[in-house]
C-alpha cells in the first residue's frame, strides 16, 4: 500500500500539480533516498514512453482517416479514373474490391518476383512483370526528371514511356553487339548510352533468362562501328585472389570500382558464376569484369544484400556458350564475332580504363 | 506545420493532399502497390510528425522534398530487402539527406514496439484502463463510470496493479541506458 502511496506522489510531482511546500518536502526526500530517486526517474521515463506512443498512435489514427475522406473526396486517385464528384463515392465502393485485389495481387506478385530474382534469379518470367506494368496504372515519367535532361537533345525514350529499369552493358562486337543481364531490360523497348551521353535505340536479339543475359544490338542511325575491341573475353577460369575491376553506371556517369576473386562459385553453389569482392551498386548489373591483364572475365549480375561486398558475376564462359548455342538457329548471331585477344596487356590501369570505357554503356528499359 | 505537431486534422488533410499523389507515383513507378504508397507515405508523415514536434525543429527545405526524400529512402530500402540489384528508374528530383532522422525515427519505432508488446501481453481490462488514464488523459471518476467500478478509489487500486504489471514489462525489455 505505502508502494501505491509513493507511486501516486511522484506521479502528482511529475505531473506538476503539487503545492510548493510539499514539492520541497518531495524533493529533499529524493535527495535523500536514492531509491526514490531512481523510482521517479524510472516513472518519468515510462511516462514519456505511454505519452508517446498515445501520440504517435493518435496520429496514425488521424492519417488514415485522412487518407479515408480524401479517397471518398476524390481528391487522391487509387486506381480507376474517376470523372464527376458526385459519382466518386458510388465508383469507389463499387469497384473497391477489385481495386484491393488487384492492388494486393500486383504487390504480392512483386513480393514473389523479387524472391525469385533475389533466389534463382535466372528463372525470372518477364510475361509475370509484364503483366505487373500493366496492373498497375503507370505514370508517365515526371517533369523533373525530363528538367534534369533538357541538355540531352531529344532523348530516345519516348515521351510517354517510363524508364522501367536500368543497367550496364559492353560491347562485344564492334558492329554494335551488346551484352548484359537478362533482368535489366525488362520492358518494351531499350536504348543505351554512351559515357559521353548519346543515345542509341537498341534491339533485344535474344534473351536467356536462364543464365540471365541478353544480347543487343544497337539499331541507330547515329551509331558509328566501333571496329575492333581493344579487349578479348577471356575463356579460361580466374585464380582465387585475382585482382579484378569493373565498370559500370550505377549513377548517370561511369564509375570504376576495383576487387578481387572470393570464391570460385556463385550463390549456393552456382558454378556458372562466382563471388567477387567490390563495391556494386543497383546499376552495376551487366557491367564487365576484367583482369589486371584488361581481360573481360565476367558479368556483374547480383550482390548479397545482407553482407558486404559480396557480389557475384557470371562467368565470361556463359557469353561463348550462349553464342555457340545461338548460331545454330539464329542467323543474326552468327555475325558476332567475340573478340580474343586484349591489346591491353602491359598497360597502366588508367590507360586500360581510357581504352575501354568507350565501349561500356549504360542501359535504360523502358515501357510504353 | 504547427497543425501537424498539434495533430490538427485540416492541416494534415492540406500537407496529405499537396503530397500524396507525387509519393504514390514515385511509388508506383517503382513497382509498389496502392497498399505500399499508403504505407510509406503514412510512415513519413510519421516521421515529419516527430520532427515537427521536437524542440530543435528545423525544416532546411520545402516540406515537398522532405517528404519525396523520406519516401524515397524507406522504399529504395524496402527493395533492397527484397533483394532486388537493377537502378530502379528515378525520377531526378532534388532529395535532402534524411538518414539522421530515419535513424532517429527507426530508433522510436523499436521503442513503440517494446510498448505495444507490453501493452497487449497486458490482457484487458488493464489495457484499457491503462490507455484511458495516461494516453487518452481520462479522470479517474469518468473511467470508473466507464469500467463498472464502483468507485473511483477501486479503480485506481486497480489501474495501480496494472500500472505495476506493465511497468515490469516494460522495462524488462527497454534499457535505460540506451
Amino acid at each position: 500500500m505505502e508502494d501505491k502511496l509513493l507511486l501516486e506522489t511522484i506521479e502528482r510531482y511529475l505531473g506538476g500539480t503539487m503545492l510548493a511546500e510539499e514539492k520541497a518536502w518531495f524533493e529533499q526526500l529524493r535527495k535523500n533516498t536514492p531509491e526514490i530517486d531512481q523510482m521517479v526517474v524510472e516513472h518519468r521515463i515510462f511516462l514519456h514512453q505511454i505519452e508517446e506512443f498515445g501520440m504517435v498512435q493518435k496520429i496514425k489514427h488521424t492519417l488514415h482517416n485522412t487518407h479515408k475522406t480524401l479517397v471518398e473526396k476524390a481528391d487522391i486517385n487509387e486506381g480507376g479514373s474517376v470523372s464527376t464528384r458526385g459519382r466518386v463515392v458510388q465508383f469507389y465502393n463499387k469497384y473497391k474490391k477489385v481495386t484491393a485485389i488487384a492492388a494486393s495481387i500486383a504487390g504480392l506478385t512483386a513480393l514473389v518476383i523479387s524472391g525469385l530474382v533475389a533466389y534463382f534469379s535466372p528463372a525470372v518470367n518477364n510475361d509475370q512483370i509484364e503483366l505487373l506494368g500493366k496492373k498497375i496504372e503507370q505514370v508517365t515519367r515526371t517533369q523533373q526528371a525530363q528538367g534534369a535532361r533538357l541538355n540531352e537533345v531529344d532523348s530516345k525514350i519516348p515521351k510517354d514511356a517510363t524508364v522501367t529499369a536500368g543497367g550496364t552493358a559492353f560491347m562485344i562486337d564492334g558492329k554494335g553487339f551488346l551484352i548484359t543481364n537478362a533482368h535489366v531490360v525488362k520492358g518494351s523497348g531499350t536504348i543505351v548510352v554512351n559515357r559521353n551521353g548519346q543515345e542509341f535505340n537498341a534491339k533485344i536479339i535474344n534473351i536467356d533468362h536462364e543464365r540471365d543475359l541478353a544480347i543487343l544490338k544497337i539499331q541507330d542511325e547515329d551509331f558509328k562501328p566501333l571496329g575492333n575491341l581493344p579487349y578479348g573475353i577471356k575463356k579460361s577460369s580466374v585464380d582465387l585472389g585475382e585482382e579484378l575491376y569493373t565498370l559500370g553506371y550505377p549513377r548517370e556517369e561511369i564509375v570504376y570500382s576495383m576487387g578481387y576473386l572470393s570464391a570460385q562459385s556463385g550463390r549456393d553453389g552456382d558454378t556458372s558464376s562466382c563471388q567477387i569482392s567490390l563495391s556494386a551498386n543497383p546499376g552495376n548489373s551487366g557491367g564487365p569484369v576484367f583482369n589486371k591483364n584488361g581481360e573481360i572475365v565476367g558479368i556483374i549480375s547480383k550482390k548479397e544484400t545482407k553482407a558486404e561486398g559480396v557480389v557475384y558475376a557470371i562467368k565470361s564462359k556463359g557469353i561463348f556458350k550462349m553464342i555457340d548455342e545461338l548460331k545454330e538457329s539464329d542467323t543474326s548471331v552468327q555475325k558476332i564475332k567475340l573478340p580474343s585477344s586484349s591489346k591491353l596487356k602491359g598497360m597502366g590501369r588508367t590507360d586500360q580504363v581510357k581504352e575501354v570505357e568507350d565501349f561500356v554503356f549504360q542501359v535504360k528499359a523502358y515501357q510504353n | 506545420m504547427k497543425g501537424l505537431a498539434n495533430n490538427d486534422s485540416k492541416a494534415i488533410e492540406t500537407i496529405y493532399k499537396d503530397n500524396f499523389s507525387m509519393v504514390q507515383a514515385l511509388i508506383l513507378n517503382n513497382s509498389g502497390s496502392y497498399d505500399d504508397a499508403r504505407d510509406i507515405f503514412q510512415e513519413a508523415m510519421v516521421t515529419l510528425y516527430e520532427k515537427a514536434k521536437s524542440e530543435s525543429f528545423v525544416l532546411t527545405c520545402q516540406v515537398k522534398t522532405y517528404i519525396y526524400s523520406v519516401c524515397r529512402r524507406l522504399w529504395l530500402k524496402k527493395l533492397q530487402q527484397a533483394g532486388k540489384f537493377v537502378t530502379q528508374a528515378e525520377s531526378l528530383e532534388e532529395t535532402v539527406l534524411v538518414e539522421d532522422d530515419l535513424e532517429v525515427h527507426e530508433k522510436r519505432n523499436a521503442e513503440f514496439a517494446i510498448m505495444e508488446r507490453a501493452l497487449s501481453s497486458l490482457g484487458e481490462p488493464c489495457k484499457s484502463l491503462i490507455e484511458a488514464y495516461y494516453i487518452h488523459k481520462k479522470g479517474m471518476t469518468e473511467i470508473a463510470d466507464e469500467f463498472g467500478y464502483t468507485n473511483a478509489d477501486n479503480a485506481k487500486n486497480q489501474k495501480y496493479k496494472c500500472l505495476m504489471r506493465l511497468k515490469k514489462l516494460f522495462f524488462s525489455q527497454y534499457n535505460i541506458g540506451d
